[in-house]
């Protein structure tokens, strides 16, 4: 298998509320330092691909409006996904692959403060029995946290570390929206939204983007003597019918895990796409990432930009590589309700 | 690079109102009538790419959330492609490239629209923040482009009616298109009201319901199987506004066809293709198409179509399946391109067949005209 390196990544500073910038006016920064920090344009870049929703927007095709934001004369190869950006890096890695590129320019975007979120999150169940109910995004992973609970697979400790240690984290983090530190009776008296789920167990509404650039084998090395490389990826899905599914485990990451070897692996560092304080310890146990220094980054719980929040784990975990002595690390991206569609990627810096 | 081919092509038939199916259901009946095309069992798949138009059009938001299971998904990876009108030809192109790539042997692909659920024209027309609101829909939007094709050329009126009839006599031996109108002839086209000038009521697509979907396996998974090989794909973008841009005759379709012609070492379109399917959801984009393309001079698209070398048994058959013209799940509406492409090759058009067709385009443009996705198949890997 052709080998593909992450030789960059930017992120533009987590904002509560974007107001009248738009998408390109979020897209263009990102993309530009690392066209900056790379000492590259838009013609070295053999394919483009962009993570994003129509429905944060408010608009069919809000995508079209996001390719403002990048040079697109002459005629560029170009593909959009409407998932979050890191499965727009899977598809650029395929290209990559087969041969049809040697770069690719990666962004997502997201503004989730114009919306509401809980409603328009609902519209991805069911549209026949479920969405008319309109399960709100919280309701929906909190039915997972209390099964976790239930079954003892985590405490409601360790859903307070999470929070705690989010906001300790968020110093590592330049762009962070939420960078101030609470203690345990804060997050007691916090309010509940949906049980066991309070407030603080919930990401804070973001808007934001990203951008990756990767590349192969031969062309990593122009950019850096110390690519980070994609030394395995997996992705899969789960049910729909969260009735059918059994909220303690996750068949469909077992199954990724034994693809990437991952019980072999000592990993150094880990970014996981944890949108809700239980879902760290859960994912942290299923993952053998007892002893893994996890999420540095604070992670979704001090800023999640949906559409991005996956593809930030792949580059947070890429620049820990980058910055320390690190060598293995591990990114989870995820998407639906309760962990549905999980992609786990190990990357690896080679001395 | 790993030679890929399609095994299977799986349709539904099109409709207005498909009320007899969910969504699950009309994807589900695709996805059913490929798999027993390509004669393959479910094991055999080893990731789903799903594609479609815009979530509004439906009303569901990443839709293959809730289809996991009718696509047979779960448990393995998936891919949700959305690139606006091209997504039926760019989710082929990027299924193919999962085979390609080496890290999958074989791909079941489906995209799908259920119109009927939702209101396109609506879901088309938003309003953005601080800019004007066009309540045009598509063929308002491209009207604008026919009329400067008609004037820089000297185009008579007549070939738009032309195709439209043309197209949807093709789609009288396809039962599955979703416009069966007996006796359809010029007379019948120009009698109908005018929509957005040039364009009459029967010069443009319907809004359907349905799906299509296509199994695509490496070279060395074929065994004995009928195959369409895919000698050519590409996608090309270019943005909505840029200065000097050509909305008629854009440069992304130039680029993207004289790539894919690369691939497949084809130097001379007209000669070398038996016969192709393109997007040609407007009547005269078949004539703007022929010259994109490169099947002729700038100028002379008009005039192959007056000549019916566009017909069944013309020179350059366009659109033997009846077309968008005739069928218009958005999503699908691509992919239905690139499938009938596969299925002439295979010589399992039926009675839409073109005789001896070896080598088919299947093409789809989306956006302000700015997206584009093609390929050529072939019967033989040679």
């Amino acid at each position: 298998m052709k080998k593909v390196a992450v030789v960059g990544y930017a992120q533009h500073p987590i904002l509560q509320n974007a107001g009248a910038l738009n998408e390109v006016e979020l897209i263009m920064p990102v993309v530009h330092q690392l066209f900056a920090d790379l000492g590259i344009c838009q013609d070295d870049i053999d394919f483009t691909c962009s993570g994003s929703c129509d429905y944060l927007q408010g608009a069919a095709f809000a995508f079209v409006e996001g390719l403002s934001a990048i040079q697109t004369n002459p005629p560029i190869k170009e593909s959009h996904v409407e998932m979050d950006a890191a499965w727009a890096m899977y598809e650029s890695m395929l290209k990559i692959q087969m041969g049809d590129a040697d770069t690719a320019l990666i962004y997502g975007f997201g503004k989730s403060s114009p919306g509401d979120l809980d409603s328009i999150i609902s519209l991805q169940m069911d549209p026949y029995y479920i969405s008319p109910l309109w399960p709100d995004r919280v309701s929906l992973a909190a039915l997972q946290a209390r099964v976790l609970l239930d079954q003892n697979i985590i405490t409601r400790d360790q859903m307070l570390a999470a929070v705690i240690e989010a906001r300790v984290n968020s110093k590592n983090n330049k762009n962070a929206l939420i960078t101030d530190l609470i203690d345990e009776s804060e997050y007691l008296d916090n309010t509940m939204i949906s049980s066991p789920l309070n407030k603080l167990d919930c990401p804070p509404i973001s808007d934001g983007s990203s951008a990756m650039i990767i590349a192969s084998e031969d062309k990593a090395y122009e950019f850096t003597d110390h690519p980070i490389w994609i030394e395995g990826i997996d992705h899969r899905i789960e049910s729909s019918n969260l009735g059918s599914r059994n909220l303690s485990r996750s068949n469909t990451l077992q199954v990724s895990m034994g693809q990437l070897d991952l019980n072999n692996i000592k990993f150094d560092v880990a970014e996981l796409h944890t949108q809700f304080s239980h879902e760290l310890p859960f994912l942290k146990s299923l993952l053998n990432l007892a002893d893994v220094p996890t999420n540095l980054s604070g992670g979704p719980l001090v800023g999640n930009v949906m559409m991005c929040a996956g593809l930030d784990a792949i580059g947070k975990t890429f620049e820990s590589l980058k910055e320390n002595q690190f060598k293995h690390g591990l990114a989870h991206a995820t998407s639906g309700p309760c962990l549905q569609h999980n992609m786990l990627v190990h990357l690896e810096k080679q001395k | 690079m790993i030679q890929a081919g399609v095994i299977g092509v799986g349709q539904t038939k099109y409709d207005a109102k498909r009320r007899d199916v969910s969504m699950a259901g009309l994807v589900r009946e695709a996805i059913d009538n490929a798999m027993v095309a390509a004669n393959i069992e479910w094991d055999a798949i080893d990731a789903v790419v799903l594609g479609k138009a815009p979530d509004m059009f439906e009303g569901v938001i990443m839709p293959e959330l809730y289809l996991a299971d009718a696509i047979g998904a779960v448990g393995k990876p998936v891919l949700r492609v959305h690139t606006a009108g091209s997504v039926g030809g760019s989710t082929a192109v990027i299924a193919a490239s999962h085979v390609c790539s080496g890290q999958f042997k074989t791909i079941l692909t489906i995209t799908f629209e259920k119109q009927s659920e939702s209101n396109a024209t609506w879901a088309l027309s938003p309003r953005y923040p601080f800019s004007p609101h066009i309540n045009a829909g598509a063929g308002g939007y491209f009207a604008p482009f026919m009329r400067e094709y008609i004037r820089r050329y000297e185009a008579p009126e007549h070939i738009g009616w032309k195709v439209a009839a043309k197209d949807r006599q093709n789609a009288l031996k396809n039962p599955l298109a979703h416009l069966h109108i007996p006796g359809i002839d010029e007379k019948m086209v120009s009698d109908t009201p005018m929509l957005w000038d040039p364009l009459r009521y029967l010069e443009s697509c319907p809004s359907s319901d349905g799906a299509c979907a296509m199994v695509i396996t490496s070279q060395d998974q074929v065994g004995s199987r009928n195959v369409a090989w895919i000698k050519g794909m590409a996608v090309r973008s270019e943005g909505t506004l840029s200065a000097g841009r050509d909305e008629v005759n854009p440069q992304a379709g130039i680029d993207c066809a004289q790539d894919i012609y690369k691939q497949a070492g084809i130097t001379n379109p007209f000669n070398e293709i038996d016969c192709a399917e393109i997007y040609v959801p407007f009547s005269w984009y078949e004539p703007m198409w022929l010259e994109n393309l490169g099947f002729c001079d700038l100028g002379e698209g008009w005039k192959l179509t007056d000549r019916d070398a566009t017909a069944i048994d013309g020179e350059i058959p366009f659109n033997m399946s009846g077309g968008v013209l005739s069928s218009n799940p958005i999503g699908a509406s691509g992919m239905i391109r690139f499938g009938e492409a596969a299925l002439q090759v295979m010589g399992l058009a039926e009675d839409h067949q073109v005789e001896d067709a070896k080598v088919a385009m299947g093409h789809a443009y989306g956006g302000a005209a700015q997206f584009f996705a093609m390929w050529i198949v072939s019967s033989s890997l040679d």
